[in-house]
Formats: structure tokens, sequence, C-alpha cells
């Protein structure tokens, strides 16, 4: 499972969409396409999310389950919600004056918008990859380091950093480099790192918000190996924009999409939710139909 | 190839690249610009120019290595200047560096966008930045050397510099915040550090130098004003360095001053050395920032 992609190789997911429909089934990842209908342990818990901006509700009617060591994958076209519900489940959205979240959304059964959690907490359980990778301006070492030094983790700091660059696929090409800028790695190593950062605090939950969208397909293919050896370990959930991808790594995919109202309001919707293999091989829902096949979005 | 365009027999008829030559009003725009820059440049250059043309005969140690006297212009120099200009901006540094750039992270960093309270404060320091030194010399009379007794020392001549700075220098550091990308600050704070920790860490290492060359501009302002301090008694005859922040003192642009009052022509001399060489601690500053700037541009 852990094999490079090899660039050479034909592309089963190139764009198909002149035949009328792209053919993302192809590239279902067979070692993941088994799991159960059923969720077996969960992560999260939602129950009617709802999210706004000020008065704009911009996610409306959420609910769904993120199960344990699973690779979950949001996807759906711009607009959707999809980032802003994935940046709701660490309390980034705090960070945007007026966002707010009604509904529940627990994690391990906690309400993770109850008036006495502390964000900073919840942001130490589940971390987050950015669409851009944003390296501090600092060395590689001093990157991997910052996330346990600031939570004033007791270890080996030399250890954990040559243990987490290694589980990003990393290390080998940085092992003689660690004092360098972090700035003179390529964007897929940058990108690598930010991930080994995020590992560094042992979060339980890697949050990844189009990890790979300023990457290119070199890069991207090592990132996707990386997340599928991560997910052993960790719960991922990624938004992708990328059909593909979400095919190739994911164990479920929820498809969202905007709806307009009345007033000509778009609100972001979940649409449909499940195994990735019958999202992209049986959908039940037209729209699912329609976006997976090319024919909107 | 010959060197000039030659049309091709089989060419379409309505193509014509050659130029039409540039209009006049291009030509005549393109000379008021350079017209308006020539005449302050050529200014400064008369200024500079003069002063170091009279001075020169008297650009040499004794400027810095004698104490200003009123009877014996050839043995004057600026030495209690020099010190006093010091002294005063240190403590100038020392009042309004903090203060200025932990003010500018709370609006920056701290305050919520929608505040109204920081809102207000911004406009008003905008104000601020913009209000005559001279009043600011009334102030610094009133509060610092009447109501707190401070007299007319080097520490009320720091402090009131210090407010007639800090405008400046918070300006620029929320700037140089400002400067630094959202996604690192999201970086740090989505690993669970608080926002201390991002602001300590991260943002604001990412921002000194920005706030270096604010802070280094704001400085040199403080060092060139003369203003408020002729109504600090910095105007006294002072033929001593000062010993500390109690101590009386003098400054450069005031020691200029009060030797252009002077009629002899000896003095006129000193003073236009005493500018040279004020000239020259301020053009060194300002390099210094540039240098700062230059050396440490990040690339994001």
């Amino acid at each position: 499972m852990s094999e490079l992609h090899d660039p050479n190789a034909p592309q089963a997911t190139s764009d198909l969409s002149n035949t009328g429909r792209m053919d993302v089934s192809a590239v279902l990842d067979e070692g993941r396409a088994s799991v159960p209908d059923s969720i077996r342990e969960v992560v999260f818990n939602l129950d009617d999310v709802h999210i706004f901006y000020g008065d704009f509700e911009a996610v409306s009617d959420v609910t769904m389950q993120i199960g344990k060591n699973e690779i979950t994958a949001f996807i759906g076209p711009s607009g959707c919600g999809k980032s802003t519900l994935l940046r709701s489940f660490n309390r980034m959205n705090d960070l945007i004056p007026g966002a707010r979240v009604e509904g529940l959304l627990a994690y391990h059964g906690f309400n993770i918008y109850a008036p006495e959690v502390d964000p900073i907490e919840v942001r130490r359980r589940i971390g987050m990859v950015f669409q851009k990778p944003n390296v501090f301006p600092k060395s590689i070492y001093e990157n991997v380091a910052y996330g346990p030094k600031v939570n004033g983790m007791k270890v080996n700091m030399d250890d954990l950093v040559e243990d987490c660059l290694t589980r990003a696929a990393l290390w080998d090409e940085v092992k003689d480099d660690l004092k360098k800028s972090a700035y003179a790695l390529s964007g897929g190593q940058q990108q690598r790192l930010v991930i080994a950062r995020c590992i560094a605090v042992k979060p339980e939950v890697i949050l990844m918000d189009e990890p790979c969208a300023s990457l290119d397909p070199i890069a991207t293919a090592k990132i996707e190996d990386l997340m599928k050896e991560l997910a052993a370990d960790y719960t991922i959930v990624i938004v992708t924009h990328n059909m593909q991808q979400a095919a190739r790594v994911s164990d479920r995919t929820a498809f969202f999409t905007a709806d307009v109202d009345a007033k000509g309001v778009r609100h972001g919707r979940l649409v449909e939710y499940g195994p990735t293999r019958s999202i992209f091989t049986a959908p039940n829902e037209p729209r699912t139909e329609d976006y997976i096949s090319g024919r909107f979005g | 190839m010959s060197a000039t365009l030659e049309r091709p027999f089989d060419a379409p008829a309505d193509i014509d690249l050659r130029g039409h030559g540039q209009p006049l009003v291009d030509k005549t725009f393109r000379w008021i610009l350079f017209l308006c820059l020539f005449i302050g440049i050529a200014f400064l250059a008369v200024l500079l120019a003069y002063v170091i043309i009279k001075g020169w005969p008297r650009l040499d140690s004794r400027l810095w290595t004698n104490m200003p006297s009123i009877r014996r212009p050839e043995q004057a120099g600026a030495q209690s200047a020099i010190t006093g200009t010091l002294w005063v901006i240190a403590f100038t540094a020392l009042f309004s560096l903090p203060i200025g750039f932990l003010s500018a992270v709370y609006l920056e960093e701290y305050a919520k966008p929608t505040s109204r309270f920081a809102r207000f404060v911004e406009v008003n320091i905008q104000n601020l930045a913009a209000v005559p030194s001279i009043v600011y010399g009334i102030l610094g009379l009133a509060i610092f050397a009447r109501a707190l007794a401070l007299g007319q020392t080097v520490i009320t001549a720091g402090l009131t510099l210090a407010l007639l700075v800090l405008p400046v220098v918070i300006v620029s550091t929320r700037e140089a915040l400002r400067a630094v990308p959202q996604n690192i600050r999201h970086g740090s704070l989505a690993l669970g550090a608080t926002l201390w920790q991002t602001t300590w860490r991260q943002t604001m290492p990412a921002a000194v130098p920005g706030m270096a060359t604010g802070t280094i501009l704001a400085l040199s302002r403080a060092i060139g004003e003369a203003a408020p301090l002729l109504l600090l008694g910095a105007v006294t005859f002072i033929s001593f360095n000062p010993t500390g922040p109690f101590s009386a003192y003098t400054t450069l642009p005031i020691q200029i001053y009060n030797w252009t009052k002077e009629s002899r022509e000896e003095f006129q001399v000193l003073a236009a050395a005493t500018i040279v060489l004020l000239l020259v601690i301020l053009l060194a500053m300002n390099a210094v920032a540039i240098l700062i700037r230059n050396r440490t541009q990040k690339r994001w």
C-alpha cells in the first residue's frame, strides 16, 4: 500500500470528461474499499449542525458520523460549506469574527462547542493541515519541535523530530538539513513537513483542507500514500476538490452541495454520505451521480 | 538584413508598424514629472552642499571632543550635545518601544476587529501622529517637568519625545504585524498553541524586521526634534556631559539653534559643521533601517 505512485504509469484518473463520464471507480483503492456500511467506532457525531457567519447560514442541517481510523473525504462544488464544516471540527472557525455553530458537534460524546470547552484543548487533539503549506519561518527542526514545545510535552525532542519526519516520509530527504530554513523545501516537502509538525503533538484526528491543492501530481501522490499509512493510527478527514483523490484515498465520502433558498442565498447541505465505493459506483441521489460523473459542478 | 524597415511587397496595405512619434502631451507630462522630482532633490542638494562647504573648516575632531564655549569659538565643540542626544534618545527608546510594541500587539492580535474601542483608539492614534511637536513640549513641561517635578532633565525630555513618537511606533508595528501572513498564526493555533505563544513565538519574530525599521525611523525623528525641547529647558548653556537621568542636558538640534543665534561668523561655521554631523547620524540610522529591511526580507 505504501509504494509510491509511478508518475509514468498510465493515469486512469485523467480527465475522461470528453467521453461524457469520468470513470472515477477505476481508481478506487481496493484495500480500503471494503469498509462496512456502518461505522464501528465513532469519533465525531454531528447532529443537526448549522454554521453561521453572522446572519448568513453557510452550512445547514448536517447529521453524520466520522469513524475512527478511517479516511473520510468531503467533496462538492465550491461554496458548498465543506471547508467551513471541516474547520468547525477543531474550532478554527472561532478565529473568524461572527462565526457560530448550532446543533451538536460531539467529539467522543463531548460537545466541543460547550461553553466550558477550551478550544486550545480541542486543537491539541484535532490537528489540521491547510491548503497552502504554512511552514513557520524557522528551521525544519524547529517546525516539528514547535508543537511539542508549546504544549509542554516532556519528550526527547531529537527522537520525536526524527520519528515524525520519518512517519511523514520526509526524513531521508532532510536529515542532513534539519537546521536549514523550512522555506528552502519544495511545496510538496513543505506540506509533508506540516504533516510531521501536526503529528508531533500526537493528535487523534488530522483534518486536511485541500492539502494537495497547490501541489503537482507527484507530490500529491506522495501525500496520498502518506495519508493511507497514517490512517492506521489517525482518523483523517479531508476536504478535496479532486474526486479522483477522494476515490483513491478515502473510506467514506460525503457529498455536499449548495442549495439556493427563496431569497437567492446559498446554503451548504450534505446530500449523501456513505462508503466511498458505493458513492462512486452506486450513488442513491441523482445529484451525487451528476457531480461525480462530471455533469455538474 | 537592412537596418530600415522595408515594406514586404506582398504585405496587406493597412499594416503599418512604424510609430507615429510620441504625442506632445506624453512628452510634456514626462518633463513635468521629472521637473517636480528635480525641484525637490535640487533643494536638498543645495542645502547639503551649503552646510558642508560652510562647515568644512570645523569638520574635525574638535567638534566631538570639545565642549561648547561662548568666548572661544575656535575651541568650541558639541560633545555635551552629542552625549545629551544619546542619553535622551536612549530614554525615548526605553519608554516608547515597549509601550508602542505592546499597544500594537493588543490592537492587531488581541482586540476583536469589530471592537468599537479598538477602532476609536485606531483613529485617534492617527490623529496623535499629526499633532505639532510643540504641543508635546507644552504637555511635557506641564506634566513631567512641573506636575511630576522631574524638572528640566534628561528623563523629562525622554518621556516627552517618547509620547511624540509613540503613535509612529504603534502604527509601524501594526503594519509589520499585519504583514505576517494569517496562515502562520493559524498553523500555530491549530497545533494547540495559545494566543500568547502564537504571538510571542511566531508573529512577533516574523514581524521583527518591519518593527525594527519603523522604530529606527521613529527614533531618528526624535533625534531631529528641537521644538519640544526648547520648552523643556534644553536651551541653557551646558558644557558638561549628562551624568544620569536627572541631569541637565542639551541636544544637537538645540546646540545648532544656540550657535546660529550668535553673531560671530565662527559660530555660524560651527553650527554648519554640527548640522552636517546631525545629518550624518540621521542618514546612518536610515541606512541601518534599510539594511535590516533588505537583509531580512521574507518569502512567505
